[in-house]
């Protein structure tokens, strides 16, 4: 099965496999961020749609929502953020996975930009 | 998922004296109280508190008002006694060479600004907040004209240095700084420099702060930076230490609405400006405070530890209980304590909830997350008495 992974404008990554798209935040979003002590992440099996609020990654500054970058329900969660949030610093693009998603319109993936796209947006 | 933090300014920026260290620094700047201040460095937040409580934290709160008041008769006490009209505080036996906290308060007992005023032996020098500055001279102007000129010093930058290894580190500069205590206060020269040095600050830490001449104070940052146990600290970590201390942040835990009985701050009005000392009242807004103090205060402010690791902000709701609507008050700071990995705030509650280890809930997206009242600092102060 072959992986794909996406970006969005506002600093998350998507990679797809199959029917499953797994989420996170990208390296400059938790450069950004500063240090992350808080991940708040949705409960498996909700629904989201496309742009709704889905996480919360807290800074020791402030709080920064998580958009869901397409719809799906939620398969699975990232259990080892809530003892570790500082994972996001270190291995944003690895283990700090948030949220998998189960895609229900892959014409959403449509609008994400690939490696070299996202390379040129945070440029 | 990054949102713009803070909104343009009308206004171009000022910039402190440090500003271009700040840069050269790698320092993240953003909009503060009208100056573009460093929020962090490159180490982050959380390092620059931690180094702090562990070595030594250099702060630029060059935005922070510097006023002298200076009597026209040439006796300090006349300029003591003219500016208790404006505050609850004795300045009055305030000794040469000490420090104290105080508040300019208004007609209905509300708090106008928090700063600190020392006796320089033949005239008061106050730090007052950034933001209030421009307000403050002129409260200060029109109602002392008469007895003291009111001298903003805008010529000068002040330095914080703080945590345990600021006293061995400005020791190079100045031999005899050991000597000072908590809350001694006066002109020095350091570093070959006319300064105004207290031990004071606004960590929780032992520290100084010294205010400097604005063409000297690169210099004298650079070489106090240059000392291995001395890092550059922004705004980020400045929050996180104040809260962690307990300390009030102006314009967010005080503010005009706000009393001094309610802000928990009885304990820097003087026993001789109460009710039966020797100076009693003759402040603005004495008969709402003093009144206070015999009667207590509706709400209070109260330190609050959240139960989990989620930190509740400042504006987040607060209420008595999981399912009730009306709030009880709100939390005026919270954030993430790096020294006690653990979230922390502080807000109003009402007095009788005020008790420590009272449960309360705060709003925070929709969910009520426990919190327990604690007493504050959170985390205990090293200062040197």
């Amino acid at each position: 099965m072959t992986t794909t992974t996406l970006y969005t404008d506002d600093h998350e990554w998507l990679r797809i496999e199959g029917d499953v798209a797994t989420i996170g935040v990208t390296d400059y979003a938790q450069s950004q961020l500063g240090d992350v002590v808080f991940v708040e992440l949705p409960k498996v099996g909700r629904t989201l749609k496309k742009a709704e609020a889905a996480a919360v990654v807290e800074s020791v500054k402030a709080a920064s929502d998580v958009y869901a970058p397409i719809s799906g329900e939620v398969l699975e969660v990232n259990s080892e953020l809530a003892g570790e949030p500082a994972l996001v610093n270190s291995d944003a693009a690895g283990k700090a996975w948030f949220f998998k998603l189960k895609i229900s319109d892959r014409s959403e993936l449509g609008g994400l930009m690939d490696e070299a796209a996202y390379q040129k947006h945070i440029a | 998922m990054l949102a713009a933090e803070v909104s343009a300014s009308p206004h171009p920026l000022k910039q402190t004296p440090l500003h271009a260290l700040h840069l050269s620094r790698g320092g993240k700047m953003v909009p503060f109280a009208g100056y573009d201040m460093p929020v962090q460095y490159g180490t982050g937040v959380l390092k620059e508190h931690l180094h702090t409580r562990a070595s030594c934290g250099l702060f630029d709160v060059s935005h922070m008002g510097q006023i002298v008041l200076r009597p026209k008769s040439g006796r300090v006490e006349d300029a003591a006694r003219a500016l208790e009209w404006l505050v609850p505080q004795d300045i009055l036996a305030l000794p040469a060479g000490r420090q104290r906290y105080a508040l300019f308060t208004d007609e209905a007992g509300g708090i106008l600004d928090d700063l600190m005023v020392a006796n320089f032996g033949d005239h008061l020098f106050l730090v007052v907040n950034a933001a209030c500055k421009a307000e403050d001279e002129a409260h200060l102007k029109e109602h002392l004209s008469d007895v003291c000129t009111v001298e903003p010093l805008r010529s000068r930058a002040l330095i914080a240095l703080q945590g345990p290894k600021a006293e061995s580190v400005l020791r190079r500069f100045d031999a005899e700084i050991a000597t000072m205590k908590f809350m001694d206060a006066g002109p020095r020269r350091l570093a070959g420099l006319d300064c105004f040095v207290s031990r004071s600050g606004y960590t929780g830490e032992d520290g100084f702060e010294i205010s400097v001449p604005a063409d000297a104070a690169e210099g004298l940052a650079k070489e106090l930076l240059a000392d291995d146990a001395v890092l550059p600290i922004g705004l980020g970590a400045r929050d996180s230490l104040r809260l962690e201390a307990g300390l009030c942040l102006y314009g967010h835990d005080l503010d005009p609405a706000t009393t001094p009985v309610e802000g928990a701050l009885e304990w820097s009005v003087q026993k001789s400006r109460r009710k039966g000392g020797a100076r009693p009242g003759g402040f603005p807004g004495a008969n709402a405070i003093l009144g206070q103090f015999e009667q207590g205060a509706a709400r209070r402010r109260v330190g609050l530890r959240p139960e989990g690791r989620a930190p509740v902000r400042e504006g987040a709701a607060l209420f008595a209980d999981e399912t009730s609507s009306s709030p009880i008050g709100s939390v005026t700071s919270g954030g993430f304590g790096p020294s006690l990995n653990a979230p922390v705030a502080m807000g109003y509650v009402p007095s009788s909830l005020a008790a420590p280890d009272t449960v309360v809930f705060a709003e925070v997206r929709g969910q009520r997350l426990a919190l327990r009242t604690a007493p504050m600092p959170f985390v205990p102060n090293t200062y040197k008495r």
